[in-house]
């Protein structure tokens, strides 16, 4: 299980938490500044969409594949 | 001085009558060199009817995203190919959420939902999760669950909620270019019950839907009409996957215009900076529309969004000299 939050498109990361498209195809600079105001939508690992719980003071996704992180 | 401003300061500050549509149109319509002063008058008339303090809110999803309805800014929608998954929070995290807030000094925890109305399992939750936020935690509880029925307003007032959020969003005449589920008309009709059952009323709206000048006149005089305690001012977050996901974001200077506008029609309503302020007008923005007639913020994290820290609200309100409105004060 992770317990990090994956970068988007950052290194070891198969595809882009934010859009969903592959980390390595592009430079999702987009999506990396969006990524300030909002939590990772896809498993940076399987592409799958995550279970996503904003709380006021931070937030929780969940791939049914790789677990839960945090941030 | 435009004459529009020399109105307004007799008409609004002096009064305490809020300007009607055309009013409001013409703040709208002032050119940049104006906005500075106009800003002056909208906050110098929420100093005056609605004094220094600001209310603080934090708000959190209970039911997140898979709503039928097809709002076109919303990426709760299960109608759009939005990345948001639905999830409901459990009690024991809804009632950290509202600690978590309370930390910060809010006096306000709105619980929402992502739904056309409730039905009996949001209800059974929602009645749980306010009984044992009010047994652990000192704050007042507000909710935005969609539309009700006579019944479930009568239930959330035994429940405790203080207050009810249900946004008309936009203005008669362009809500059908936003919403083709349910009407405008509807929508007024749960503020009514809302309204008669004593829970204050929390009303407002998105702009940069693609609305007119005009229609954000239109909206301004409406929400003046229903005469809301509270004032909620989104500027669109474009949402990838949504109909509007394209749009572009509001100008800065048209946000503070707008601000400074709906402060001159309603100078007593509670108005709240809510989602998109980060990104429509940055830190410095924000700061002018504190001192443009803005007198209380959402802090913390949206719904699906990011807000930016709790503690950098809070220090510039204390850079500001504006006190946070304490729980006894509203009481
Ligand atoms: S009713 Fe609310 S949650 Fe549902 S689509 Fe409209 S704004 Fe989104
Ligand atoms: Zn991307
Ligand atoms: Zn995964």
């Amino acid at each position: 299980m992770a317990t990090s939050d994956v970068a988007t498109a950052g290194a070891g990361a198969a595809w882009c938490d934010r859009c969903g498209e592959p980390a390595g195809v592009g430079e999702h600079v987009a999506c990396r500044a969006a990524r300030e105001l909002e939590p990772p939508r896809y498993c940076a690992h399987c592409r799958r969409r995550m279970k996503v719980q904003v709380l006021p003071v931070g937030w929780s996704a969940v791939c049914v594949a790789h677990g839960e992180i945090r941030g | 001085m435009p004459e529009i401003l020399d109105q307004a300061r007799s008409q609004v500050l002096e009064n305490g009558v809020g300007l009607d549509e055309a009013g409001v149109l013409a703040v709208l319509n002032l050119p940049d060199e104006h906005l500075p002063a106009a800003l002056q008058l909208a906050h110098d008339v929420r100093m005056r009817w609605c004094g220094p303090e600001v209310e603080v809110e934090g708000i959190v999803s209970l039911k997140t995203g898979g709503c039928p309805e097809d709002c076109h800014f919303c990426s709760q929608s299960g109608l759009f190919t939005s990345p948001v998954r639905s999830v409901w929070l459990d009690i024991p995290s809804l009632v950290e959420a509202a600690k978590q807030t309370a930390k910060t000094g809010a006096t306000e925890f709105c619980i929402v939902a992502a739904v056309r109305g409730p039905d009996a399992r949001l209800m059974k939750q929602m009645r749980e999760g306010v009984a044992a936020i009010k047994a652990e935690v000192d704050i007042q509880v507000a909710a935005s669950l969609g539309m009700l029925t006579q019944e479930q307003v009568d239930e959330l007032v035994d429940m405790g909620v203080h207050r009810y959020n249900h946004n008309l969003e936009t203005c008669k005449s362009y809500f059908p270019n936003v919403v083709t589920t349910h009407s405008w008309e509807e929508r007024w009709e749960t503020l009514r019950m809302v309204r008669e059952s004593g829970m204050e009323v929390c009303c407002g709206g998105i702009l940069g839907l693609g609305e007119t000048v005009e229609q954000r006149a239109e909206f301004a005089a409406q929400l003046a009409e229903l005469d809301p305690h509270e004032v909620p001012l989104n500027f669109l977050n474009p949402r990838p996957g949504t109909p509007l996901g394209d749009r572009p974001v509001v100008e800065g200077k048209d946000a503070l215009r707008a601000i400074a506008a709906f402060r001159l029609a309603m100078p007593r309503t509670i108005l709240r900076y809510a989602g998109g302020r980060e990104i429509t007008l940055g830190d410095l923005g924000t700061r002018d529309g504190l001192l443009g007639g803005i007198n209380a913020v959402i802090v913390g994290n949206y719904l699906t969004t990011l807000g930016r820290p709790a503690t950098d609200d809070l220090k510039l309100l204390d850079d500001l000299k504006m006190p946070v409105k304490a729980l006894s004060a509203t009481l």
